[in-house]
């Protein structure tokens, strides 16, 4: 085992022993999907690659069963393929952050679970850890470890499914998922509202979703030199439904303004550019926020980080205020003391999910945890990677 | 198979009084049951068959308290047992007499509700039941429902991470669960996630949720409350076979439609549901349909057509829709009385595996084989639309040897499970009911890995140690 080498194992078998040798010779591995997404994260300090690419399929569908399963290094486009062609879909509603990191397709189903990536929906249908039934994973060990399975209902031991969801690749290689899926909506509908300010947009969402006309995602997309501020809710469901719930939406947020609503095609390239980040207009050097917040709170962020004054700042709410998307021309700190305070003040958390290497290594990527959180999360790491070999570095120090 | 309770340390055992004495400078005035008369309302949970008398029952009133028993315990070397409301239904809250059962009933308030967000902030002893009831005339509910609902905790749902007939639509506990305020056996307070979605750094949250009190004690927590729709309505559909009404289930979802709740029974569970609850279930068929839609009126009506469609394909003998609420009250009454109702008929175990949906027809059948093999009698209520299988074991305690047969019989289901691609247990816990069966479901590898992480939390399994994982060959930190 040398350094600079990329291992693609073709089976799980394979993966464990590399793993195995790693661990024995204490030599650390870059985990890597696609690598569409490698430039998310901390950079990590090991040269040897282990990539996913080697283990590619579909292993079983059952569209009565609402369920599929795949090697971790399927891409998501072969997934999402099969799906359409039974009318269904990942609920999740994962973006593929092509724009984000550079415009490079090809990322795979595991990174869905690994760094538990969801979009829009993510309000009324859950996260990828939410629908993801089971996992199958090398552990730093080089043991191959099985955790939950193909059914909607298992409460048979310790979830370590949702403990390896969104764990980056620290704790172990993902070598095949399993996901809950459903059928896609037969059709879609999002009522508009235009020209309010974010406090506004945010009370409209919350409005929307504190109806009982079942709102699939809602977001709102501050004014900008691109145009006029966008207040977004979304209804999905049989035709007849939507129209009738659309209709009744616009009467629960009459009390802001006039509404109009889009319909299917138009709604769904709302919600493909809303997914992939498309009202942050994306420059280049630009470093970006990704934040998790009490609804209620999110504007509170905003102008307590004091953003709202800073040449080039853009931002949107997503999830009904509950996730904040803030891009900013690239400065020394990234303006990373105020909005990490300001969050802490409303609890939720902060990730720098892009930005150049100095900076991911200067910063803290994701948000610090509290002294408790931290010390369980150095025993979980060390319980799943005691050599501290896969991915180290990706998250926190030494892990 | 009788399950194995681990023989008590007499070290602790013997240490009692000074224990007692010094757990009950830690808390309050009468928050401390020691008395045998007293004891004994805590001995066991719903798994009735089991039964053993802790050294002493803490009732803790704030977190603060349960940390400096937690704490205390630690440093002593006590073990642990946490208690939501005592209504596992696999010995998940089954106490040890050497030690401390922490129950969190005295920590029951609602702290607080906010619209907005659609959050609600509750100590961790609140009933399932009273959440919804509190933000139920603004509109909105708490989605999980186990048929417990009445009577469970919060604390005990996110320990045993419970379900219900709704979940098909809103999902289970971890699905629901955005934070917990939460106590580990060193008395280390731990606040994971918030008002936020996705908790910061790994999803300690969705580890704590199902771990059956295994990691720390839970006592807030904040869930998620949805707005109800505008309209519920239920339908039942009579079926003159198992594979029949199994063929409906698997036609509905590959229809595309997603109800909020199907359920199925059988001839049996119709009959015992029926004679005390008197839902107006159909008595002349062998399986039967409960499902239900939610939304705008127009909705509904179309909704249910369609499903009446898919299922009709499958010759149904009877179709009849809940005309108003009361009716729809009255099917749902009849479903969640029917454990109840077997109880006052019968003793009777009830099994919790879930089955991938495509092998309902096989597993029903196989079901009435191995049931029949032993000479038992069975009533199979279940969750259809997500496998979540209940068949309810019938058995006469006062037979010397049926006990054991329905154990026996009990376990070739759950085994039967796992073969066609399910688990032990969908929404119960493993407990110390299907401890022992573990190794079945998953490799010593898997195992190692659970026990790893669960030490992670407790390095020297004080917290509920008899439960989940088998007696023997266990990792500690």
């Amino acid at each position: 085992m040398s350094d600079r080498t990329v291992y693609r194992p073709s089976s799980e078998v394979e993966a464990a022993a590399i793993i195995g040798d790693a661990a024995s010779m204490e030599v650390a591995l870059r985990l890597e999907g696609g690598g569409t997404k490698s430039s998310a994260g901390r950079p990590v300090s090991a040269e040897t690659v282990l990539s996913s690419s080697g283990m590619s399929g579909i292993s079983l569908y059952e569209p009565s069963e609402l369920v599929v399963r795949a090697l971790s290094g399927t891409p998501v486009e072969e997934v999402r393929a099969l799906l359409a062609r039974h009318g269904q879909e990942l609920p999740f509603e994962p973006p593929s952050f092509e724009g984000l990191y550079g415009g490079r397709s090809g990322s795979t189903i595991g990174a869905l679970a690994a760094m538990n990536l969801s979009g829009p929906r993510r309000i009324s249908s859950g996260a990828a850890r939410d629908c993801l039934l089971g996992v199958r994973f090398v552990n730093g060990r080089g043991e191959i470890v099985k955790t939950g399975g193909r059914v909607m209902k298992n409460v048979t031991g310790l979830d370590l499914v949702k403990l390896v969801a969104g764990s980056w690749g620290t704790l172990g290689f993902i070598t095949e998922v399993t996901f809950k899926v459903l059928p896609c909506p037969k059709a879609t509908a999002t009522v508009r509202l235009e020209g309010l300010s974010d406090r506004e947009g945010v009370d409209v969402l919350t409005s929307a979703m504190g109806s009982p006309y079942d709102v699939s995602a809602a977001a709102h997309v501050p004014s900008s030199s691109r145009g006029t501020s966008e207040t977004l809710i979304r209804v999905e469901g049989s035709a007849a439904s939507v129209e009738a719930r659309a209709e009744r939406l616009r009467k629960v947020v009459a009390g802001f303004g006039g509404s109009s609503v889009v319909d299917t095609d138009a709604s769904m390239s709302i919600w493909t550019s809303i997914r992939e980040l498309g009202p942050l207009n994306l420059r280049p050097d630009d470093v970006v926020w990704r934040i998790s917040l009490p609804p209620d709170r999110a504007v509170e962020v905003i102008e307590a980080a004091n953003v709202g004054n800073q040449t080039g700042a853009r931002w949107f709410y997503d999830w009904s205020g509950g996730l904040l998307w803030l891009a900013l021309p690239m400065r020394p700190d990234a303006n990373s003391g105020p909005i990490r305070s300001a969050v802490d003040t409303v609890g939720g958390h902060a990730t720098l999910i892009k930005a150049p290497e100095d900076l991911r290594r200067r910063i803290p990527v994701f948000h610090p945890l509290s002294g408790p959180v931290m010390t369980i999360t150095n025993n979980l790491k060390k319980a799943f990677d005691p050599s501290n070999i896969l991915n180290p570095f990706k998250m926190y120090d030494r892990i | 198979m009788v399950i194995k309770i681990p023989n008590p340390d007499e070290t602790i055992v013997d240490r009692r009084p000074d224990i007692l004495r010094d757990i009950g400078v830690l808390l309050p005035k009468d928050s401390l049951i020691h008395t045998k008369e007293e004891l004994k309302a805590y001995e066991t949970d719903a798994l009735t068959a089991y039964r053993r008398v802790p050294l002493a029952v803490a009732l803790p009133t704030t977190t603060e308290e349960v940390s400096a028993v937690l704490a205390y315990c630690n440093r002593n070397g006590v073990k642990v047992v946490p208690r939501g409301a005592g209504t596992s239904l696999a010995g998940g809250a089954i106490p040890q007499e050497d030690a401390i059962v922490i129950g969190l009933s005295k920590m029951s308030r609602m702290l607080a509700v906010n619209y907005r967000n659609r959050t609600a902030l509750v100590q961790a002893g609140i009933t399932n039941l009273s959440i919804s009831d509190a933000v139920g005339p603004n509109g909105f509910f708490y989605a999980p429902d186990p048929s417990s609902q009445l009577a469970c905790s919060i604390g005990g749902n996110i320990g045993m991470n419970s379900g219900g007939a709704h979940c098909l639509k809103y999902g289970v506990t971890t699905n629901n669960l955005l934070g917990v305020r939460m106590v580990l056996i060193d008395g280390t307070i731990l606040d994971i996630g918030g008002e936020h979605l996705d908790a910061a750094g790994y999803d300690l949250l969705g580890l704590v949720c199902g771990s059956e009190g295994q990691l720390g004690i839970v006592t807030e927590a904040t869930v998620r409350i949805v707005r109800a729709a505008e309209q519920a309505q239920a339908a039942l559909m009579g079926f003159d076979s198992a594979e029949a009404a199994g063929a409906a289930v698997a036609e509905i979802i590959a229809a595309g439609i997603i109800p909020v709740a199907l359920e199925y029974m059988d001839r049996t569970a119709i009959q015992i549901s029926e004679e005390y609850a008197k839902a107006g279930y159909p008595l002349d068929v062998e399986a039967m349909l409960i499902v239900e839609v939610e939304g705008t009126k127009e909705e509904n009506d179309a909704t249910l057509r369609e499903i009446i469609d898919s299922a009709s394909k499958h010759g149904p003998r009877s179709i009849r829709v809940a005309r108003n609420s009361s009716e729809r009250n009255a099917i749902w009454k009849g479903r969640k009385a029917t454990f109840g109702a077997t109880g006052r008929i019968s003793d009777y175990i009830c099994m919790d595996g879930t089955i991938p949906t495509t092998q309902l027809p096989f597993v029903l059948r196989r079901t009435s084989e191995i049931i029949s093999s032993y000479g038992l009698r069975v009533a199979n209520v279940f969750h259809a639309g997500d496998g979540n299988l209940h068949p309810l074991i019938l058995f006469n305690i006062n037979e010397p040897g049926e006990m054991e047969k329905a154990e026996a019989a009990g376990e070739e289901l759950l085994k039967l499970c796992v073969e066609v691609g399910g688990c032990l247990t969908g929404e119960h816990g493993v407990g110390i009911e299907k401890r022992d069966l573990m190794r079945f479901q998953y490799s010593a590898t898997d195992l190692n890995q659970q026990m790893r992480a669960r030490a992670a939390f407790d390095p020297d399994w004080l917290l509920n140690p008899a439960k989940v994982f088998p007696l023997t060959d266990r990792i500690t930190a």
